[in-house]
């Protein structure tokens, strides 16, 4: 069993959901409450990520991390190495990837917010972002909660997009599902067993977690 | 005085606007019913009060402070009203205990004085006991008390109600109606209720100000407005009703014994006891004209009076009678020619006890 490639798969799983919890509420807030007529078009581009092929996804970003590309310029100057083929690379495509998988949770959930409730908590004097942690996030916590479960499940299991921008650079880009694919080109079966094993077991636990956590019929809320 | 002065527009797409003009001085007169039928826009005047909605055009001041000006680009937000607001549906927050939510309006002060001054509204809506429960461990009265208490807990300088009683079952309405004014009046608020029910208005208001057709049609004393409307459209609204301040003064064997003006009345026994202050109402209808004045039993109120005036309304006649105060009857054209209804003339009123219906002011 690799466990580096462990190791570096919750690293990047578990940085990614923090990364879609600081980025994603406040996108999903946007989107459950916004009347923009940019929204659909907002709406599309968070769930491209379902119906795009992730070496799609890959390939684009590979492109834009290229040295000479703005961004990968732009990071290149930052971290002192380029992005393509690093774990900021990749903990960057993989926000990106599992976009829609935090998201949607959170904006549903965020949705279902009573709006009276808002508007009873501007009238008791709170702000937006005070009635943002104090009464629609609480509300709304079974969904966030499943969402970040969700992504975090999502970004273990990710494979086209990290072979196309992370490559195989054990403890930097190699995760476990890479390592489960490299295990099957040695014909390493029993070391293809464990990972895979893991693999399943996790995603199996992230589902029930998921369920256990929605709420089961309307009067519970 | 200081005053609350509203002139605002507020147009709905496809829809029709709502205009309102209103002008009520604070400090007298505490409590202000918005009277209307449902879709005349009294929750929309309600929300732009509260900052919730944003009037198309107009300007909202209170007491020299511009709440909002279209002209002038100005929209306080709500916080910045302190206005308490209690919906319809009251919108207690599920997730927190009735003391969180009690405290969540109490601002700028720390944990223990917080504590101090929910416990204090608490107390004083007789509350106290909910505090560790959640809303959804409540009963429908429960939830309008915790609900006035988390209103009046942010120190708010204008109360805005609206169907504060509507969502409650009609026991748990009629006996939290009389405790709803005691807290209004012990409050010392300017307090905005609306309503479309006219028992309720006539039970927590000072002044009526009513509503129809997206405009204010009339703003008075309640018995006032209902007794005598401004116009048609007002009349329509209120119904053609009297509307006499009474003292309860005796009950017994199910009947009360009332006193309007200098004439006492025998009406249907109200129910709760407590204040005397109250109104009877009775339905021009249900009033009787007589030519000689007939023995009064228990069941029958005789009272005399003179025709004031008299006007054609349809088949009916609506004469309205002096009998010390002022009393209008509906009777058919037929009688009003036999008992020759005309201003001057001296009759003879009979109401039956049972028509007459006694809205107590406070429990």
């Amino acid at each position: 069993m690799d466990l580096a490639a462990l190791r570096l798969s919750f690293a990047l799983a578990a940085l990614t959901t923090v990364a879609l919890l600081a980025l994603g509420l406040p996108l999903a807030q946007w989107l459950a409450t916004s009347r923009s007529r940019a929204r659909p078009v907002v709406e599309a581009v968070v769930s491209l990520p379902l119906v795009l092929p992730p070496t799609v996804l890959g390939f684009y970003l590979l492109v834009a991390f290229a040295p000479r590309a703005p961004l990968g310029r732009g990071f290149a100057a930052l971290l002192g190495h380029p992005l393509a083929f690093s774990f900021e690379g990749l903990l960057l495509a993989s926000v990106l990837y599992s976009l829609p998988f935090a998201v949607q949770p959170f904006a549903a959930a965020l949705s279902r917010v009573d709006p009276r409730l808002v508007e009873a908590s501007y009238a008791l004097g709170a702000g937006r972002l005070e009635t943002f942690f104090r009464v629609s996030l609480p509300l709304a916590r079974p969904g966030v909660v499943a969402g970040a479960v969700l992504a975090f499940a999502h970004t273990i299991g990710e494979f086209g997009v990290v072979l196309m921008v992370g490559g195989n650079v054990p403890g930097q880009t190699r995760t476990l599902s890479i390592a489960l694919f490299d295990a099957v080109e040695q014909l390493d079966w029993a070391a293809a067993h464990r990972t895979s094993l893991v693999l399943l077991a996790l995603s199996f636990a992230a589902l029930v977690a998921t369920h256990a956590l929605q709420p089961r019929s309307s009067t519970s809320r | 005085m200081s005053a609350l002065e509203v002139d605002l527009e507020r147009r709905f797409a496809g829809g029709p606007a709502v205009r309102a003009r209103l002008t009520l001085p604070l400090g007298e007169a505490p409590v202000t019913v918005l009277f209307g039928p449902s879709g005349a826009g009294k929750t929309t005047i309600l929300r732009c009060l509260a900052g919730l909605e944003r009037p198309d055009a107009g300007t909202i001041r209170f007491g020299g402070e511009t709440w909002f000006d279209s002209a002038a680009e100005v929209d306080l937000p709500p916080g910045r009203r302190r206005v308490g607001l209690l919906f319809q549906d009251h919108a207690l927050f599920p997730h927190l205990t009735v003391e969180e939510n009690v405290g969540y309006g109490v601002r700028g002060v720390d944990r223990a004085e917080r504590a101090q001054q929910v416990a204090a509204v608490a107390s004083r809506l007789g509350i106290a006991a909910l505090l560790p429960r959640r809303p959804g461990q409540l009963s429908g009265g429960e939830r309008q008390r915790v609900a006035l208490a988390r209103a009046l807990a942010a120190r708010p300088r204008l109360l805005l109600l609206d169907e504060p009683l509507s969502s409650l079952d009609t026991p748990t309405r009629e006996a939290l109606r009389g405790e709803l004014r005691g807290t209004l009046e012990r409050a010392g608020l300017p307090s905005i209720v609306v309503t479309h029910d006219r028992v309720e208005a006539l039970a927590l208001g000072d002044r009526l100000a009513v509503l129809a057709d997206g405009a204010v049609r009339q703003v008075g004393p309640v018995h006032e407005v209902f007794s005598a409307p401004a116009d048609l459209v007002v009349a329509r609204v209120v119904g053609t009703e009297n509307v006499l301040p009474a003292r309860v003064i005796d009950r017994r064997d199910g009947l009360a014994r009332v006193e309007v003006g200098k004439a006492v009345l025998w009406a249907l026994d109200p129910g709760h006891a407590g204040e005397p202050e109250a109104y009877a109402c009775v339905r021009a209808e249900d009033v009787v004209l007589e030519a000689a004045p007939a023995a009064a039993t228990s069941a029958r109120n005789e009272l005399s009076g003179a025709v004031v005036s008299v006007a054609a309304e349809g088949p009916l006649v609506r004469a309205t009678l002096d009998c010390g105060f002022r009393l209008v009857a509906l009777v058919t054209r037929d009688s009003a020619e036999r008992l020759g209804v005309a201003p001057g003339r001296a009759l003879a009123a009979l109401i039956k006890a049972q028509a007459i219906r006694i809205v107590l002011r406070s429990r």
